[in-house]
């Protein structure tokens, strides 16, 4: 039964009209994002810039893709996938074992363990980034995939979770696996990992595009165009004093950024939001 | 909160968090040692030597009108990109929430600005107010205003507010959703038999049961305009014109990477470390009484 609360007739259109107004202002970015995408760069240096799609969509979207400004984009949207697989999974992975350490053992230093890892929670990379690039500077770590990925792959948040969810799992599966012999290890594998699944997969969609979307990092570690990742890439597009910036092909970078995580968070959209309000708790 | 059951054994568990406390240790603890050792120094100018100067950097900070005029800066910023994005996103939730059906659809296409990167925004937005091709700079330019963010500070700031709010928009709209949601249809259903109009309905009762989803939101959002804006304001304004748009995280870097001021930019690291350090403990005092574990 519909509640009595809901409008019907003038009030629902307008409650949709309102909704509408509200994707205008949201999409007409991204709109004409993808309009100077597929024009030319005269159509967009002589405003006002046309407001419906030219016929240049697969002209611009090669040349980014195999030429772009200073590296081929192509290039540095398989730096981002790495970058972004890499701290989703590290992340993942010892955030899974650390939590599984501190829920099921009693070892010594354990407590303060889990107040180490709290405090990260306090320590943004934007607050500690001069040290902590000297630090992946002396790694020789720069230019790489290792300096992209490992400073950032801590995670108090993503352990917090598991810690969170093995309290959930009922001490009985633990008492029937010790009864049957089983290792904590094997426990780990057969049991906790399996029933952690949508865990795992929520905050995987999460940590995909926190590591996609990355910018400073990327912008200190990387000096080399070639190991550029396509979200700091597209600053590094825009000439430098006065000459006119390739606009056809930044726009259709921006677009080819946005992507890759767009897919992710509609076609996972159930697991997305129970990440965004777990990883938050 | 304890296991009753507990796996034995010593070096299992201390090699399972192994490779949790070696990065832990080496990006985090270490830099922050380092930040917290160097803003207590002044390199001379060829790096060879380091001058103890004791809370001199701190001093020197807080007495400097520039770095001053960054806190107020941030702070208007931070405020307005809340104020902005909550108030889009309630509003938009509101409506979502009065459908029967379709929302579902308008959730699916808000959910989008999430996956855009701020730096992304960034640049999206600049493309729309450029001062030479910016559609809406022409359009603006039409009705006779003419609209310059390269040299008018407000504007500048109007801009990264807009570009950082917007990037926003769905992470609240997710959050008011939800809380709209979880009020039992039931009790607004009888305010509305007892003659309460919607807006005296939404002050009466919606708005006073939302208020721990809001003030969550409010932290939350505040925190991200401090640390995580960086991309939109390097994008758009860099910081300019004459330092209107530069935000504490935007100094510390433009300071330590392009200044080179080591000493000063390691000051200013501990004093975001400080004001970190307040908002999480803010943050947790405050999950702790909404999260039953």
């Amino acid at each position: 039964m519909a509640g009595m609360v809901e409008r019907r007739g003038v009030g629902r259109w307008m409650t949709h009209l309102g909704l509408i107004v509200g994707l205008l202002f949201i999409f007409f970015p991204i709109w004409l994002a993808f309009v100077a995408s597929t024009v030319t760069q005269p159509e967009i240096v002589k405003p006002p810039m046309p407001l419906l799609p030219g016929d240049q969509f697969f002209e611009n979207y090669r040349r980014a893709l195999i030429s772009g400004v200073n590296a081929p984009v192509g290039w540095m949207m398989l730096n981002s996938l790495v970058m972004a697989m890499g701290i989703a999974v590290g992340k993942i992975v010892i955030s899974l074992l650390s939590a599984f350490a501190i829920v099921y053992f009693k070892f010594p230093g354990r407590r303060l363990f889990f107040w180490l890892i709290f405090m990260t929670l306090m320590l943004p990379v934007e607050v500690r980034i001069v040290p902590t690039y000297e630090v992946a500077a002396n790694f020789g770590m720069l230019n790489s995939y290792s300096g992209l990925i490992f400073p950032l792959i801590a995670s108090a948040t993503a352990t917090f979770l598991f810690r969170q969810f093995f309290m959930t799992v009922p001490d009985e599966l633990t008492e029937a696996a010790r009864v049957d012999g089983a290792g904590p290890m094997r426990f780990f594998w057969d049991i906790l990992l399996p029933m952690s699944r949508t865990n795992v997969a929520a905050l995987f969609v999460i940590l995909f595009i926190y590591g996609w979307n990355q910018y400073l990092w990327p912008l200190l570690i990387t000096t080399d165009p070639s190991m550029n990742t396509i979200v700091m890439g597209i600053k590094q597009m825009f000439p430098s004093g006065d000459d006119t910036a390739d606009w056809p092909v930044i726009m259709a970078t921006s677009i080819l950024a946005m992507i890759p995580p767009v897919i992710v968070v509609i076609s996972m959209q159930k697991l997305f939001i129970r990440g965004l309000v777990d990883s938050e708790k | 909160m304890e296991k009753r059951v507990n796996f034995k054994g010593i070096w299992l568990p201390l090699l399972l968090v192994l490779p949790q406390l070696v990065v832990t240790a080496v990006f985090f603890f270490y830099p922050a040692g380092q930040a917290i050792y160097q803003s207590l120094f002044i390199p001379d100018p060829f790096g060879l030597s380091m001058q103890w100067v004791g809370l001199g950097n701190f001093e020197y900070l807080l007495g400097n009108a520039y770095y001053r005029a960054s806190f107020v800066t941030t702070a208007i910023f931070s405020i307005l990109v809340t104020l902005v994005s909550m108030g889009v996103a309630l509003y938009l939730a509101v409506l979502a929430d009065r459908l029967i059906k379709g929302s579902g659809v308008y959730r699916t296409l808000l959910i989008w600005p999430y996956a855009v990167a701020p730096a992304v925004a960034g640049v999206l937005w600049l493309f729309m107010f450029n001062t030479r091709v910016g559609v809406v700079t022409w359009y603006l330019g039409q009705l006779g205003y003419d609209w310059n963010h390269v040299l008018n500070g407000e504007e500048a700031m109007g801009l990264v507010v807009v570009a950082s709010a917007w990037g926003r928009i769905s992470y609240n709209f997710l959050f008011f959703l939800a809380g709209l949601q979880a009020i039992p249809r039931s009790v607004i259903e009888a305010a509305a038999i007892d003659g309460a109009k919607f807006w005296t309905r939404f002050r009466t009762i919606v708005w006073p049961l939302l208020s721990p989803v809001t003030f969550f939101l409010l932290v939350v959002n505040i925190v991200y305009a401090f640390f995580e804006t960086f991309g939109v304001i390097h994008t758009i304004t860099s910081g300019g014109p004459q330092q209107t748009t530069t935000i504490l995280v935007y100094k510390v870097f433009k300071d330590g990477f392009v200044g080179q001021d080591l000493g000063s930019s390691a000051a200013q690291s501990v004093i975001l470390l400080v004001i970190v350090g307040i908002l999480t403990i803010v943050q947790f005092k405050f999950i702790e009484r909404r999260v039953h574990y």
